[in-house]
């Protein structure tokens, strides 16, 4: 019971504390899982990042499963994952009623229309990151002009496209 | 409805590989033009307020959108969507972890979806931006935002706040004038 609750709480502070998302939730998971807790080893740490990449699904909940599993089994991958998700579910409960309390307030529209061109720009960024360490040869290169053009142009599907360029892949390399 | 939320977040879930914004081209095709469940507005506000809560970005946009569409139930559908596949992914490979590890047909395949992520969120901003219809200030935000996130070690949420902030202080000397 004890090494449950102590699973939840980890994760529900890495949960609680990390901002941005995906990678930026990393070093606080390092921390504790590592240096904290003792739980695995800094290669084992890379060995969960590199199974995050290849897996889908959020990072943090990715590492809070495969930790949770390897420190209790099947229960304490559920109590980790719980734990890690938590925080967020309250957050943004608060947020959402929040943000419809007050709907009608200019104050409200206006700090909307001014986050919305923002965001824009952080999903192109986030293209760009993501383009900069996967632009390794002229093959990424050409899959990626080329679903971009069916995508955009040719209503490809997203999930469709994830599972042509798998195929792809195989075929290219 | 909240089955067909489930089913669809569970979509969502189950093929947003390389975390955050590689699922936002998915959702924004599921929800946003198949759907219609939400419109390109509330979806961009949806992931600013995602952006500025803790925890991952993909859970934080799907409470925002279950709430939005069946409150405190849909939450619950929509975040148990979105992370029972990586939940289950996981699990077996945490079970099976050796087996895994050397295998080049998934090398492969990844060497081909990570580009097509690329593709895919540039594709999503493409759409965005067609649709809103921005002028030459907003355009100047948006590139602004991307320059100083790809140059510069900035963390999002500062910008997510200037944005709002920014746009209060504007508006608030227009309506004095």
């Amino acid at each position: 019971m004890g090494i449950l609750l102590e699973l939840f709480i980890t994760f529900f502070k890495i949960g609680a504390f990390s901002f941005g998302g995906g990678y930026a939730m990393l070093p606080l998971i390092e921390e504790e899982v590592i240096q904290v807790h003792n739980w695995i080893s800094s290669t084992e740490f890379i060995d969960i990042l590199a199974i995050s990449e290849m897996t889908p699904g959020p990072i943090a909940i990715n590492s809070a499963t495969f930790l949770g599993y390897k420190v209790a089994g099947v229960f304490g991958s559920a109590v980790a994952t719980l734990g890690v998700v938590m925080p967020s579910f309250i957050v943004m409960s608060l947020i959402f009623h929040f943000v419809y309390k007050f709907k009608e307030s200019p104050y409200v529209d206006w700090i909307f229309k001014g986050i919305r061109p923002v965001v824009l720009g952080l999903i192109a960024s986030a293209a760009v990151t993501v383009a900069k360490s996967t632009f390794i040869d002229i093959k990424s290169v050409i899959i990626a002009i080329v679903l971009f053009f069916f995508v955009t142009f040719k209503k490809l599907n997203p999930i469709l496209a994830i599972v042509l360029a798998g195929g792809l892949g195989v075929l290219l390399y | 409805m909240l089955w067909n939320m489930f089913l669809t977040f569970f979509k969502i879930g189950a093929f947003t590989f390389g975390g955050g914004y590689a699922m936002i081209p998915i959702i924004q095709e599921e929800i946003v033009e198949k759907k219609k469940w939400i419109d390109d507005n509330e979806f961009m506000d949806a992931i600013a307020l995602a952006q500025a809560s803790p925890g991952p970005v993909a859970v934080n946009t799907s409470v925002y959108c279950g709430y939005k569409l069946k409150g405190f139930k849909g939450a619950i559908a929509c975040t148990m969507g979105t992370v029972l596949p990586s939940f289950i992914t996981i699990l077996i490979i945490a079970i099976f972890f050796f087996q895994f590890r050397a295998n080049a047909i998934i090398d492969q395949i990844f060497m081909g979806i990570r580009p097509a992520v690329v593709a895919l969120i540039a594709s999503a901003v493409y759409k965005m931006w067609k649709k809103a219809q921005y002028g030459y200030d907003k355009f100047a935000i948006a590139l602004g935002t991307l320059l100083i996130i790809v140059f510069m070690d900035i963390s999002p949420i500062w910008l997510v706040i200037a944005g709002g902030l920014g746009s209060v202080i504007i508006n608030k000397l227009r309506v004095k004038k």
